[in-house]
Formats: structure tokens, C-alpha cells, sequence
């Protein structure tokens, strides 16, 4: 039997400004399995962020319900749910948000000084095991000013993966990156997934979006499509035909 | 465990922010540093006058002429002429609670012995002088009662007067000295004392029978002052109130008019000074305060700003499982470190500034240990309490709000 990751039911979010009420989602159902790879598309002001933060228990729902690996978080306190957030979700930003000038082994290590069951010899043997997971395994002491934007977000990554989550939640994670960084960054991705890690990722880029088995796009706060992706291209195997860059003359 | 990872994430942000961190104790340790300095001076003023006071005798008891005007440092009594030779020879007789009495009279005069000169006060007394100074003599000896009735002209001198107008070190003991143009014979020299607490050099003194002061330096028959020594310390207060009784008696005075003199106790004495440098201390605590005070606003001020600047960090760290309390704590205990190192840094300045002061002002200082406990506790206080508010404010924070902050 597959297990349900995230069950949402009927979701609703408004935003109340002033005298304003704006209607971000507008009653959104969808259940992801595990071991998925879901894509959210949709243009701007969708809602897919919206979604997506609550999906992450960044934020809470207006009304509907959302059920994490079988946990209701409708009636959860802060700190149950912070609890949730450091023990289930890894949340990859499109902005990194790393803290700058600490180190990359510092940035990784992060959530799990909010993890009293770690010690601090297993929090660093962790963290270095999952920077060498995205390949930064040489840069373990260098702060974010000292990395390219490809590997700062290589470093959230690592940092999203350090808790050994059920599920990584990732808002635009390539957008800040050219074609080539995004298509390693997604190799990276789809590396985690076969490993069994549930993956919800949202994207503008239709040829991102192509990376993963499953896409919902999203509508003024509604769900417009939902559809399985049969045929899965492998990110590497793009990587490769990507025209070689010229080299400087 | 917990609370470890938090003081090592506080320890972290610290040094990270090496610069503003130093200057919020900056703050911190002037404000800590002049408490406790400035305690230092007062306690040290207050001490240093009870013991040259108590040195000069504790238990002794002066009378002069005059209404009391409640200067502490007052001449001899001026012209007030209300005091005589008959008053102290019944006071001798009936004041029971007196252990040692004598008339002073004193005028300043040059000492001479050949070339040298010094100018110098002569104070004529009788032998009970040593006895209620509690002085003694280095060598030679004190003249006695009867040199006393025959009006001798012998002086016992003291330190300063010898190394001036004997400066080569010859024993002034035996050797024949003027004082304004009168021979005296240098029968004793007293020890010395060093200054007293009002900076008067105690050793510059001439001391003769006073008989002969009256008579042949002065020419007066009033007395500036007598000095008693009271039976013991507990009852000089009582044999203030006797003296008092007895002069009345002896002035005929009514009982609605004033006293015509003043007795005084060194009691009482220590005690108008005590709470003159009290008041010094508590303004110079008050003044301290206030920039203590002014530390513990800039720690608020930075945590502030810091909570401000960091908001997108504390959305961050309760993204990846933060819990509110652990922003709170984080944050109060960067206060506390701020403040208590600060506080560190305070004493240690504080207490170098005292030294300093000793060392180099030479001013009298005494670091009082309730000071640093004081000035520490309140810089701890203030830290917490500077800490909290900030560090509340960010541990309320929803999570999405903070890291969306701009
Ligand atoms: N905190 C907020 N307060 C008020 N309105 C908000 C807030 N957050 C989102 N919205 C509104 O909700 C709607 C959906 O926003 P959301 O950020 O989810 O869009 P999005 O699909 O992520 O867009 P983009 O692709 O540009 O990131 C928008 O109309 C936005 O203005
Ligand atoms: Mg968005």
C-alpha cells in the first residue's frame, strides 16, 4: 500500500488587507504519495507559494484540512509544528537563505541544533555526509559569499536533506540559476527521489517541470490540471546535450 | 543539550557582530566601571576619615568658646573669649566622666635655631595633651605638671619642625630653639603622625606648658579650647551632655539661652563627616547610575535593531524547526552574554581605575565587594530586562512573516 505523504482537503487561504480580502487558494484537494516527484506550475500570483508554505507548515490554512504523514496539523500548537517542520520537511527557498557568513557545514548543520536528539558528533558527521551528497564535500568551510549561487543552493539542499525528511518542499529553487546549474541542481533532485524521498517542487519552467513524474498547475487559486508525467526525461542525460560552453577567447 | 546548542548559536551571532557587540558594552563597562570607581572614592574617604579621626584620638572631647556653628574644620574659636583657666580647672575638679583634661592655647610664631627658620604653631597644653592625642614621644621627654605652674620655657616638638630647623640631624633633644624670640629648650620630640584627614601635617607642631604660651608668646588670659579625653568610648556621648551641664552652670546661663560654647565629640565628629562624603558617594553613585543606566538602554536599543536586521534569519531558523522559545532564549541569552561580559569588563576596569586613582591621584579608595556584586547584578538585570522585550517580539513572530520580512 502506498503511503500518503500529504493529503490536502478542500484548502483555503485568504489574505485579509484592510478592507481587502484576497482569495489566494480557493478550495485545493490533492493527495502525494510517497516516493513522488510533483511539479506545481502556474503563473504568477497563483498561489502556488501560498500553497506551498503551507504545505511546509510555514503557514496556515484559512480553512480545509492538511494531514502530514497521517498527522492532522490542523491542531497542532507553534511548537508541535515546529517540531514537524525540523523532524518531516526539508524547505528549499528560491532565495537560499542561507546565514551569511557561517559556514557551509554551519548552514547544514542548522536544523539539527533545534534537534536535541542529535548529538553534536552525529550533527556534523550528518551534515558532512549530506554536502557530500550534493557534491560540495570539498567546501565544507566555505561561507555563502565565498560559493557560486548554484552551490549556495547546493548547500540549502544539503540543508533540507540533514534531517532525514519525509518530504523536501522547494519553491523556485532553480530560479535564481541558468539553464545548466537548474538541469544539475534537478539531477540532483531526481537523485534524491529514486532514493525514495518525496519531492514537491514548484517551477514557472515547463522544461522543469519535465523532470518530474507528476504536475499540478495551478489557476487563480484553483487547480486546473493534474496529470501524470509518462514520460520522465532524466536531468543528466539533458545535461549532456546542453551545447558545451564556448570557451573564452 | 538543548540549551548548549542555543548558547553556542547566541556565542555565535556574538562574534559574528564583533563590533556592535562591542560597543553595546561599551556602555555596559563605563557604566559598570564608574560605579564601581566612584564607590571606591567615596567608601575610601568615608574610611580614611574615620581612622585619622579615631587616630587622633576616639574617645576625646574638645570645648571652645562659641556658640556652635556646626563647622566642622573651625579655627580656634576666634575672639570669643568665653572660655578660661577657671572653667577647665572645674571641669578638672567635677566632671567625673573626664579620665584626662587640658587647656590648649595655640598661636603660630617663627621657630628659629640659628640660621634655620620655620614658621610653625606653638599649642601650650599640659602633659594629659600626649595622653588624650594619643601621641607619644620618639625621644626625650614631656614636660612635667610642675615646669607646668613655673611656666618653664620647654617645648617638645615635633617631626616637621626637627627636619627644618635641624637639618643636619643633630639630636634636638637638649638644643635651645625661639620661638617668636623667646628661648625654649627642646626637651622631647614627638612621633610622627602625617597629615591628618583635613591635610594638616600633625607633625608641625611646638607643644609648651601652656602657662607659658599664655604669658609670654600670647599675653592672653582666655584659652582657645580645652581637650579632655572622655573615661572610654561609650561615654563620651554621656560626658559631652556632664561638660555641657557644668559650663552652663559656670556661664550662668538661663535655660532659654544658647550655649556661649560648643563641645563636641570625635563621634560626633566622625559623623558629620561620614555623612558629608555620604552624600558625596550617593551623588557620585547617582551620576555612575544614570550611565549605567544608559548602558542598559543601548543593549535594548541593539537588541532592537538586531531583532529588526535578523528578521529574515529568525524566519529561517524557525523554518528548519526553531521552536518561539528557542528564538527567545537565543536572543536573551546573547543579552545576557552582551551584558554579563560587559559587566566582566566593567569590574576589571573599574577595579584598574581605583588602583589608579590611589596610585596616581593619590586619592584614598576602598572597593567596597557590595559594589561589584551591586553594579553587576544591576548590569545583569538590565540585560535581561533590555534583552527580553526585543527578543519576545521576534519569538512571536509567525514564521512565514519574518522570513518574508524586507
Ligand atoms: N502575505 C500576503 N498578504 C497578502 N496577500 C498575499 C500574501 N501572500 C500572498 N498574497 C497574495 O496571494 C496571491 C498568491 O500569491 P503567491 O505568492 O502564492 O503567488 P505565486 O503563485 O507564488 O506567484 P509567483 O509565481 O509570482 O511566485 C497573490 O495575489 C498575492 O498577492
Ligand atoms: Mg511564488
Amino acid at each position: 500500500m502506498t503511503k500518503e505523504i500529504i493529503k490536502i482537503e478542500d484548502l483555503k487561504r485568504e489574505f485579509t488587507m484592510g478592507t481587502e480580502t484576497v482569495h489566494a487558494l480557493k478550495g485545493i484537494s490533492f493527495i502525494i504519495n510517497e516516493g513522488e516527484f510533483v511539479t506545481i506550475m502556474g503563473s504568477s500570483g497563483s498561489g502556488k507559494s501560498t500553497m506551498l508554505n503551507i504545505l511546509g507548515c510555514l503557514d496556515q490554512p484559512t480553512s480545509g484540512t492538511y494531514d502530514i504523514d497521517n498527522v492532522s496539523i490542523k491542531d497542532l500548537s507553534r511548537n508541535e509544528l515546529a517540531a514537524i517542520r525540523n523532524e518531516k520537511i526539508g524547505f528549499i527557498f528560491q532565495s537560499y537563505n542561507l546565514l551569511a557568513r557561517t559556514s557551509a557545514i554551519e548552514n547544514v548543520e542548522l536544523p539539527l541544533l533545534y534537534n536535541s536528539k542529535v548529538t553534536s558528533e552525529e550533527r556534523r558527521e550528518r551534515a558532512i555526509k549530506a554536502l557530500e551528497m550534493v557534491g560540495l564535500g570539498e567546501r565544507l568551510h566555505h561561507t555563502p559569499s565565498q560559493l557560486s549561487g548554484g552551490q549556495q543552493q547546493r548547500v540549502a539542499i544539503a540543508r533540507s536533506l540533514v534531517n532525514n525528511p519525509v518530504m523536501i518542499l522547494a519553491d523556485e529553487a532553480t530560479g535564481n540559476l541558468d539553464t545548466r546549474t537548474s538541469y544539475e541542481i534537478m539531477a540532483l533532485f531526481q537523485e534524491l527521489n529514486q532514493q525514495g524521498i518525496t519531492i514537491t517542487f514548484v517551477t514557472h519552467e515547463p522544461d522543469i517541470a519535465a523532470f518530474s513524474n507528476r504536475t499540478i498547475i495551478l489557476k487563480d487559486g484553483l487547480i486546473m490540471q493534474d496529470y501524470k508525467n509518462h514520460k520522465v526525461l532524466s536531468a543528466s542525460e539533458q545535461l549532456a546535450k546542453l551545447p558545451k560552453e564556448e570557451p573564452v577567447l | 543539550m538543548r540549551l548548549l546548542n542555543l548558547l553556542k548559536i547566541a556565542f555565535k551571532a556574538i562574534v559574528l557582530n564583533k563590533t556592535r557587540t562591542l560597543l553595546t558594552m561599551l556602555g555596559i563597562i563605563i557604566g559598570v566601571a564608574s560605579v564601581i570607581a566612584m564607590l571606591a572614592i567615596g567608601e575610601g574617604s568615608k574610611e580614611s576619615i574615620r581612622s585619622s579621626i579615631s587616630n587622633m584620638g576616639s574617645n576625646m572631647i574638645t570645648i571652645r568658646p562659641g556658640a556652635d556653628d556646626r563647622g566642622p574644620a573651625r579655627g580656634s574659636g576666634g575672639d570669643v573669649q568665653t572660655l578660661t583657666l577657671q572653667n577647665y580647672e572645674v571641669l578638672k575638679d567635677e566632671a567625673t566622666l573626664l579620665s584626662y583634661i587640658t587647656p590648649v592655647v595655640n598661636g603660630g610664631g617663627q621657630v628659629i635655631n640659628g640660621s634655620n627658620n620655620w614658621p610653625s604653631t606653638m599649642y601650650g597644653v599640659n602633659p594629659d595633651y600626649l595622653k588624650i592625642k594619643v601621641v607619644d614621644l620618639q625621644s626625650g621627654s614631656m614636660f612635667t605638671d610642675a615646669e607646668v605652674k613655673s611656666a618653664s620655657k620647654v617645648a617638645v616638638i615635633g617631626q616637621t619642625v626637627v627636619d627644618n630647623v635641624f637639618p643636619d640631624g643633630q639630636d634636638p633633644v637638649g638644643q635651645m630653639i625661639r620661638f617668636n624670640n623667646i628661648p625654649f629648650k627642646v626637651i622631647g620630640v614627638l612621633e610622627e603622625k602625617g597629615e591628618n584627614t583635613f591635610g594638616q601635617d600633625q607633625d608641625d607642631v611646638v607643644i609648651a606648658p601652656y602657662t607659658t604660651v599664655q604669658k609670654r608668646i600670647l599675653a592672653i588670659d582666655h584659652l582657645n579650647q580645652v581637650m579632655a579625653s572622655a573615661i572610654s568610648e561609650d561615654d563620651a556621648a554621656e560626658a559631652v551632655t556632664q561638660v555641657t551641664e557644668i559650663l552652663r552652670t559656670q556661664h550662668k546661663l538661663m535655660a532659654t539661652e544658647d550655649d556661649d560654647f560648643t563641645v563636641r565629640s570625635m563621634e560626633e565628629l566622625i559623623s558629620t563627616f561620614s555623612s558629608t562624603s555620604e552624600m558625596l558617594t550617593i551623588l557620585l553613585v547617582a551620576v555612575a547610575s544614570i550611565s549605567l543606566l544608559i548602558g542598559g538602554i543601548g543593549i535594548m536599543n541593539i537588541m532592537y535593531v538586531s531583532v529588526k536586521e535578523r528578521t529574515k534569519e529568525i524566519g529561517l531558523r524557525m523554518a528548519v524547526g526553531g521552536k518561539g522559545a528557542d528564538i527567545l532564549v537565543q536572543f536573551l541569552i546573547e543579552a545576557i552574554l552582551i551584558s554579563i561580559t560587559g559587566g566582566i569588563l566593567g569590574v576589571i576596569l573599574g577595579l584598574s581605575a581605583t588602583v589608579f586613582i590611589e596610585k596616581f591621584l593619590n586619592w584614598p579608595t576602598s572597593v567596597a565587594f557590595y559594589s561589584i556584586v551591586i553594579s553587576f547584578a544591576v548590569c545583569a538585570i538590565t540585560g535581561i530586562f533590555f534583552g527580553w522585550y526585543p527578543a519576545r517580539k521576534a519569538s512571536a513572530l509567525d514564521p512565514i512573516t519574518a522570513l518574508r520580512y524586507e
